[in-house]
């Protein structure tokens, strides 16, 4: 059986696609101002890039904040959108399939989602502000004046705590041009926001429980110094799984894949 | 999306009793701002206040009952925001009680609402204040009323009750101390009373007030009981349009029957399985006040099927109940016997007032758990909404506790942030968002747009 998944994130649309439970192709792109338009060229291309006509897909659903834009819309023209927490327990256990607590960070949110068996146990997603998430980086990233990939092996070279306690995204950026101001390193810098980005992940997490195996997915999966001070502050480790960005994409492809779930 | 899953649709049709509903509501508080020129007396205090005690001063003494009041300025948003302006230009933060701040709001603006969303110039000033202190912000709330009424030339004389004794045991009686405390108060309130209003105070109207209030009191529960019926008869959104009468007027005899009318209209909806969701098949219950503005909430959650079947908050606020030794909760029955005295009266309303389930919210977490696991076994209940409430420290004072207890107890929850009278605490697409994600973990699906 050939499915798809879409997810259709905050800044990038991810598609995977799978073939008896095994990934094909994947392929990402920034989301943009027309969502269908970008979602439709990355679907297009990933189809490509399988060598798999649309026609040979028997099932597409779509996640993600923006998974309704491409519901019934061609020509991805999914038939299902589930949310992201159904999307990240299916596609963390068909990732690690020994997972009990999945950590999605991405754009714009954060999630921490209980499991068991792919199925969702219990979940908690971050209530108000960016300020744990990646869009947080990115920001930061402006004030210090280095490339966004750049922050993590930044942040790895420090081994000082300088505590950051703004909530907001805006408020923060405040506090992080303040330390520049005082002639803080960028390294320090870098580490005090990633400790940061962590406490709030990890405060949010607590409220549903860890439990091992715990997966950190989405796109600050990828940044080498999320990962960390995350595990210092959950006092477990972590598991990043190849591709961590795709996992939601996998899940709703494997929801796919069992629509009768 | 939708899907093409087959539902059971339940046969459903409107309350009669709707407009009698909302009528009773409007007069209530008409008759506040009108009490004056039929020769009336104004009172102003919280809706946990021992209300059948002002009404030995005569039948046309209306009252106004700051939390709903401070609900109906929240579900009109517009005058809420200008409550809320208000309220932070005079100095007060934005983190105090949501009800407070709007009724404050509405002092300030000089300006009075109606149910029906009409502004009427002149918020018109009570003659007394009659208070209890259930929490923090209830105790300040009408100090600050009396404050700002001297602002506008307007002394208000003020007496609270303070009900600070606990909660009594499940099966025991109730600890005479506790009841002296509070008959204490009251007793010395009924001659303040009459002091500050120069009236004669009737204590047979006060034993006749104080039946009403156990009646209706006792009614309620039994409403709320039939809902354990699936298809649930009434939904949480039309009940807070039903169980507001108990916090408005529980000592009047209008309440009383509508009360009756109500039940014996729900007992006959139960009878021929009247749903109030027809595609009824996953059935909620929430806790503490909803957010008033967004109500809406609760029509998305029918469109996968879910039923909110009440709450802790919409059965116990004023609904009375006592728990069976098998651990089932029933509603209270009622006294053998009306109060012929004074003493009489005050005993027995305070012992009463004692078991409100809502005063467990301020003493023991566990009990409120108790009560919440007794509404999921017997109310047939899936999950539980709970509503992280920023409007009122009062209600979510513990309310991660009763999460925690209930997911122990193997009960699903979905905490959602919010305020019942502030808009701008709540992000309504994004708690939406989330409960689509909770439902979906529960297995449900949108079954229509």
């Amino acid at each position: 059986m050939i499915t798809a998944g879409v997810d259709v994130g905050a800044k990038f649309t991810k598609v995977v696609i799978l073939k008896d439970g095994q990934v094909v192709a994947r392929a990402k792109a920034l989301v943009g101002f027309d969502v269908l338009k970008s979602a439709s060229e990355v679907f297009e291309v990933t189809l490509k890039d399988a060598g798999i006509p649309r026609s040979d897909i028997q099932r597409v659903v779509a996640t993600g904040m923006g998974r309704n834009t491409v519901v019934q819309k061609p020509p991805i023209n999914a038939e299902e959108a589930v949310s992201e927490v159904v999307a990240d327990a299916a596609g963390a256990y068909q990732a690690v399939p020994t997972v009990k607590t999945v950590i999605d960070v991405g754009a714009e949110e954060g999630r921490g989602v209980k499991v068991e068996g792919g199925k969702v146990r219990d979940f908690v997603i971050n209530e108000r502000c960016a300020a744990g998430a990646g869009t947080f980086v990115e920001a930061m990233a402006r004030a210090l004046e280095v490339k966004v990939e750049e922050m993590g092996p930044l942040s790895l070279k420090s081994a000082n705590v300088i505590p950051m306690n703004a909530q907001c995204c805006v408020f923060a950026e405040s506090e992080v041009v303040s330390l520049i101001h005082s002639k803080i390193s960028k390294e320090d810098v870098a580490k005090a926001i990633h400790d940061a980005i962590a406490g709030r992940i990890s405060s949010m997490i607590l409220r549903v429980g860890v439990e091992k195996d715990v997966v950190l997915i989405g796109g600050c999966a990828l940044n080498p110094g999320f990962k960390p001070p995350l595990e210092k502050e959950l006092h477990t480790n972590i598991i990043v799984p190849e591709f961590p960005e795709y996992v939601s994409a996998l899940g709703a492809a494997v929801i796919a894949a069992n629509p009768a779930r | 999306m939708t899907t093409s899953v087959e539902v059971k649709e339940y046969p459903s049709e409107p309350l009669k009793c709707w407009e009698q509903a909302k009528n009773l509501r409007k007069n209530y508080y008409e008759d506040y701002l009108h009490a004056h020129e039929k020769g009336g007396l104004r009172w102003a205090g919280g809706a946990w206040s021992f209300s059948s005690i002002p009404a030995g001063l005569g039948e046309d003494v209306y009252c106004i009952t700051g939390e709903p009041y401070g609900a109906t300025v929240a579900f009109y948003k517009d005058f809420a925001s200008k409550c809320h302006d208000a309220t932070e230009a005079a100095g007060f933060p934005r983190t105090l009680c949501a009800y407070m701040r709007n009724y404050w709001g509405s002092i300030l603006l000089d300006k009075y609402i109606l149910t029906d969303g009409t502004v009427v110039d002149g918020y018109p000033p009570p003659d007394f204040i009659w208070q209890d202190h259930i929490c923090c912000s209830h105790s300040k709330w009408y100090q600050l009323v009396k404050w700002l009424e001297k602002r506008r030339g307007k002394e208000v004389p003020m007496y609270s009750v303070d009900v600070s004794v606990g909660y009594p045991p499940d099966f025991g009686p109730e600890e005479d101390y506790k009841v002296d405390y509070i008959v204490g108060q009251l007793s010395d309130g009924i001659d303040w009373l009459a002091k500050v209003t120069g009236r004669n105070y009737n204590d047979a109207l006060l034993c006749e007030a104080v039946w009403n209030e156990i009646r209706a009191t006792s009614l309620w529960a039994e409403v709320c009981a039939l809902n354990q019926a699936v298809p649930a008869p009434l939904d949480e959104k039309t009940m807070y349009s039903l169980y507001v009468m108990g916090t408005l007027m529980k000592h009047r005899p209008e309440c009383v029957a509508f009360y009756e009318t109500l039940r014996n209209e729900t007992q006959e909806r139960v009878k021929r399985g009247i749903a109030a969701v027809p595609n009824e098949r996953f059935r909620v219950i929430t806790d503490t006040q909803p957010p008033w503005g967004f109500l809406k909430i609760f029509r998305e959650m029918e469109k996968y099927g879910a039923v909110s079947v009440g709450s802790l908050y919409t059965f116990g606020l004023i609904g009375m109940w006592q728990y069976q030794p098998d651990g089932t909760w029933i509603p209270r029955p009622v006294p053998p016997q009306k109060p012929q005295t004074r003493e009489e009266a005050l005993r027995a309303i305070v012992r009463w007032t004692m078991h409100k389930p809502e005063w467990a919210h301020f003493y023991e977490p566990e009990l409120k758990t108790k009560m919440m696991q007794s509404i999921v076994k017997q109310w047939k209940v899936d999950a539980v909404l709970l509503h992280y409430n920023r409007g009122c420290e009062g209600l979510s004072v513990h309310i991660a506790e009763n999460r925690f207890g209930l997911l122990q107890a193997g009960v699903s929850v979905f905490p959602f942030e919010g305020n019942m009278g502030d808009e701008r605490d709540f992000d309504f697409a994004g708690t939406l968002a989330r409960l689509t994600a909770f439902f979906e973990s529960m297995g449900l699906r949108k079954l229509k747009e």
